[in-house]
């Protein structure tokens, strides 16, 4: 059997965390009344014109600046035209011909290689209403609340080989773009959207195969589960020797399949042309320099930071960098005195089970930063033992209860008093003569009857590694 | 540059009107003379001349990213030919 490789290009949507639209001063907000937030102008009036957004110009150019593009100097707005109810122009302002920014590049890393993906360009553009179909009326209805909301469109170069490379790019951008503040990412509401390009070919051939493009993929899993059928797909049809149609196809989440968009909502034909009501958008040298000098510290340079400066190991530095709120939790824990790699564990395990279970952001969790540097204190110090403050963990996030105090009322510190510990051992030992004996003969395992015994009567609040070493001490 | 009635058919489709076959042909006809009147164009050698987008010279003016609140939904939707008080109604679409 032939070896093959596939080839994939994705195409990111991402909607931009503006007050108002791109072309007129409507709210953006989302989960208002149907058509609450609509004007002349982006309801497509006759006779009424569009006017830039000056914060969607330096939101795409920030993003443009983070992923390493060349800035153009002058851009174009221009028409895309097609007809559908939830787009009253009968046109979509995009840019063609001449887009904000192209040529950038952004680094991934799967399975510890890195590599370089190319991204073709950036431009920016407006989205379109939602229509909502009627189970019982021969009738559609339209709410234009999200028409005209400013997006911008990120398309990589063909670059990526696998599932595994396309979602690492995807995380990477989505992470970008969250630090930047300039988007939410929220895939599910359809604020970070995207399209992959797939085909397949013999490894060694240089042109590239017929290429199908996937869509409704709204998590980072229906993304990798599609493209991986999609490869499969190819991979099967080339092996019968059928033809690869070029298509648009709609992932199905249900089956995890890929099927074929009917033809007629596959009908393109544009007709592109520079939208005559929008001049130029000329790129100001001096705010340019402005704005590259506002990016924050991307994700790639954090964790780099991070490995480097608190000592943390890839994979950490990885989960820890890829929001910006819990990077910043971890570095205020650090701040209120917590020690790096402690911090780490329990950010990356409990911190993130729990904000994944209540749907919290990092930063509004009512365990502060400060308030997790002083349990592992506790836990450090050996006042409480590492299970139990996992156990109080959840408690402690949901009431945000300072843990010295919580701990205090509910009599959870451990007992580390060397005389109290031994003064129980003293009769565990005497209650249990023949077990004593059995051990004195060589039966080691006993050690953990003992300790068992010891936290049973000291109903679990004992320090156990100090149980063990008193133990190892006595019998030894 | 020639315009054959299948292309005009496409055009119209395209543009969501309905012509009946002599229409097509009038109009293919009309549509062909006004490209053959802009080929005249393509004898200018263009080769240094960078394409305008705009005839006029000046460039974007931007707005503040401040909301603004023009009319109540009641009355965009009274633009509307149907309505519910809240969707915008149009015949089916999928």
């Amino acid at each position: 059997m032939a070896q093959y490789e596939a080839v994939i290009g994705l195409e990111v949507h991402a909607q931009l965390l503006t007050r108002t639209k791109v072309f007129c001063g409507c709210s953006t907000a989302f989960g208002n009344e149907p058509n609450e937030n609509v004007c002349p102008v982006c309801a497509g009036m006759p006779g009424v014109l569009p006017v830039m957004n000056d914060k969607v110009l330096e939101y795409a150019a920030k993003m443009a600046l983070a992923v390493d593009c060349r800035v153009n100097p002058r851009s174009v707005f221009a028409r895309k035209n097609y007809f559908y109810p939830d787009l009253p122009k009968g046109y979509q302002i995009s840019q063609y011909e001449e887009p904000l920014a192209e040529h950038g590049r952004l680094e991934i890393e799967v399975d510890g290689e890195r590599k370089t993906v190319g991204i073709t360009r950036i431009h920016m553009e407006e989205d379109a209403g939602k229509n909502i179909h009627s189970a019982t009326e021969n009738v559609s209805y339209v709410d234009l609340n999200r028409c005209g909301v400013p997006l911008i469109e990120i398309v990589s170069e063909p670059d990526m080989r696998s599932a595994d490379e396309a979602v690492a790019y995807l995380k990477n951008l989505r992470s970008i773009l969250v630090y930047l503040g300039i988007c939410d990412g929220n895939m599910e509401e359809g604020s970070f959207r995207c399209d992959a390009n797939v085909s397949v070919r013999p490894v060694g051939q240089p042109e590239f195969g017929v290429r199908a493009e996937l869509k409704n993929m709204n998590s980072f899993r229906h993304v990798h589960k599609a493209i991986e059928y999609e490869i499969r797909r190819h991979i099967d049809c080339l092996e019968d020797g059928e033809k690869i149609v070029q298509e648009t196809r709609l992932f199905d989440t249900v089956k995890g399949v890929t099927l074929p968009m009917r033809g007629k909502e596959e009908a393109h034909d544009y007709r592109y042309f520079p939208d005559p009501d929008l001049v130029p958008v000329v790129m100001d040298k001096v705010m340019l320099s402005r704005w590259r000098s506002e990016l924050p510290e991307l994700p790639e340079a954090r964790k780099r930071r991070f490995m480097a400066e608190h000592g943390l190991p890839a994979y950490d530095a990885e989960v820890l960098t890829a929001e910006r709120d819990v990077a910043d939790y971890f570095e205020a824990a650090l701040a209120a005195g917590a020690e790096p790699k402690q911090a780490a564990n329990w950010i990356m395990t409990e911190l993130l089970r729990e904000l994944r279970e209540k749907k919290v952001g990092a930063l509004d969790c009512a365990l502060t930063p400060q308030k997790l540097a002083r349990l592992l204190k506790l836990v450090e110090s050996g006042t409480i033992s590492g299970t139990s403050g996992k156990q109080i963990f959840a408690e402690l996030c949901a009431t945000g209860a300072d843990p010295d105090t919580y701990v205090k009322d509910k009599g959870l510190a451990q007992i580390s008093d060397t005389g109290a510990i031994e003064a129980v051992l003293d009769e565990v030992l005497a209650a249990n003569p023949k077990e004593l004996e059995r051990y004195r003969g060589g039966e080691r395992k006993l050690t953990g009857f003992f300790v068992g015994q010891v936290m049973r009567r000291m109903k679990g609040q004992a320090n156990p590694g100090l149980v063990n070493e008193l133990l190892a001490r006595k019998l030894g | 540059m020639k315009i054959n009635p299948d292309d005009m058919a496409r055009i119209a489709n395209l543009a969501r009107i309905e012509l009946s076959p002599e229409k097509l042909a009038l109009f293919a006809g009309q549509l062909g003379d006004v490209l053959t009147y802009m080929d005249a164009l393509n004898a200018v050698d263009t080769a240094d001349v960078r394409p305008m987008y705009s005839p006029v010279s000046h460039h974007t003016v931007t707005r503040p990213d401040t909301v603004v609140k023009e009319l109540a939904r009641a009355d965009i939707l009274a633009g509307a030919p149907e309505d519910d008080g809240a969707f915008f109604i149009v015949p089916r679409i999928v």
